[in-house]
This record gives C-alpha cells, structure tokens and sequence, in this order.
C-alpha cells in the first residue's frame, strides 16, 4: 500500500471552531437501489465525537479527534498532522431523512442515507394488448 | 596565451545556494517536514522513560495488525481489509485503499524490547517502547564546590 497524504482543508473553505488544521477524511460513496452508503475514514475520531447534517441537500460530515499524545511528550519525527475533519457533499438524490444511520468502527465512519420512496425506480409492467 | 572566458567570481557558490535553497523549500513545502511514501505514516515521540509511535490506520482491526521489534528496528504490518460491499452496489467515489501494508522503522536507541505494547483505537495505533537503561537521560548532581 503507498500512502495517500492527508488533505488539508482550506481555510476558505469553511473553518472550524477550535484551532488548528482540518482535514478532509477520504471517502467511498456508493449507491444501491435502496440506499446510498457513505464510507469515511476518520481516524482518532470517537462515535460521540461525529456531526453528520443534511440540510435540502447538503450533507456535511464532521469529526473532532481527541488529543492522543501526552503533554508531556516532544515530537522527534513527525510524517502528518492531526486534526480535526470536515467534508461537505451535495446529493443529488431525495433522502429519507428519518431513517439515516450511522455507525462509527475503528475509525471508519459508515453513513447509510436510504433513498425516498419516490426516487426509487419502479418498475412498470406492460401489458400486451 | 590562453584566452579565458571571464566569469564573475563566486558565480558558482550563487548557484549552488540558490540550488540548495530550492531543494530546502520544495523538501518542506507539504507541510510536514518528513515527506515518505510509506504506509502507515508515522509520528514518533518521547519522554523520558518512552518512545512513542503513532500512526492512522482506519478500519485495521487488533488482529490485522502485527508488530515486532528486531535489533533496533520495529516492524509494523498488516492488512487494511475494506469490507464486502453489495455486488450491485455503483460506485460514485473510491478514494480508500485497502491492502497489505509493512513498514521497517529504525529506532533512535535502545529499547527495552520485552516491554512493548501496542494499542489501536478509533483506528489510530500508538505503540508505546520503553527506553532501555542506557538510552535514559541521566542528571548529573552540580555541586558546589
């Protein structure tokens, strides 16, 4: 595996409230007939810790991270920074907004958006005459 | 008499400062000082008694993960599993990677090898190495004399 380097959101991008960087956690988006499923890596980041809001829609994913090291340590060697996460998307499709789901497992954020009834595809049998 | 092509003197040292200035400024352009392509990205720390290595490994469970200490270098390794999706399933992004991962560090100095430990939490592994008795800093009393 090589690594992918942490994105860094820019500040004019939109800002978070405490200081320091923020990142932007990679993501897989992927779409069955039922439901769209968010898949997002944010590292550090505890269950409590994770915002999801939708708003028409705009669907925002935030993280917070808890502080890892001890204030007491010094930093010899450092390869990437920690912080915070925020990634914002536009949706294309009407959401079910009462029955989103998230679950947050080592890391990984898992964001289940199921479709509104209407968006489904229905299927129109013909009839032959 | 040879002719020679008159050169301003130091002509060569300018260039070489502004070479060595641009390699400096590209080296340190992303942000983090120590740019590597290997998997997982490391931050090393220390305080008096420890070493400390972290890294982000998202969704790599305990039991995916194996790390070792060898003469002075640690070893971590293990795969990043992505789950099964849907088959069906249509893929609008794809930025995660999964895979087998290995990584050798070397370590600034003596650790106590029997005492590492090794955790990971919220996808993020922080392998704690005591530093062996040698490697401690020791103070030295200043008396008067």
């Amino acid at each position: 595996m090589e690594l992918q380097k942490k994105k860094e959101l820019k500040p004019s991008a939109g800002e978070g409230t405490r200081p320091g960087p923020l990142y932007i956690p990679g993501v897989d988006i992927l779409e069955t007939q039922d439901e769209i499923v968010v898949l997002a890596d944010m590292p550090g980041v505890d269950s409590k810790n994770v915002d999801i809001d939708l708003k028409d829609n705009q669907l925002t994913i935030s993280g917070r991270i808890d502080p890892v090291a001890s204030e007491k340590e010094v930093s010899l060697y450092s390869e990437f920074g920690w912080g915070d996460y925020l990634r914002t998307f536009t949706l294309s499709n009407l959401i079910n907004q009462e029955k989103i789901s998230a679950k947050m497992d080592q890391g990984v954020l898992r964001l289940t958006l199921p479709k509104a009834e209407k968006m489904k595809p229905k299927k129109i049998s013909v009839a032959a005459g | 008499m040879a002719i020679i092509r008159w050169q301003p003197p130091f002509d060569d040292m300018d260039r070489l400062h502004r070479e060595v200035d641009r390699l400096f400024t590209e080296f340190t352009a992303g942000g983090e000082p120590f740019t590597s392509r290997a998997y997982p990205a490391v931050n090393i720390t220390e305080d008096t008694d420890h070493y400390y290595v972290r890294g982000e490994l998202p969704g790599v469970k305990a039991e995916d993960l194996e790390i070792a200490v060898v003469e002075g270098r640690l070893l971590i390794r293990g795969e990043r599993k992505l789950g099964p999706e849907d088959k069906g399933a249509n893929y609008h992004r794809r930025e995660r990677e999964g895979g087998f991962f290995r990584r050798i560090i070397a370590l600034p100095a003596k650790v106590n090898s029997e005492k590492v430990s090794a955790a990971i939490k919220n996808g993020v592994f922080t392998i704690t190495l005591p530093k062996a008795e040698e490697a401690k800093p020791r103070k030295i009393a200043v008396k008067t004399a």
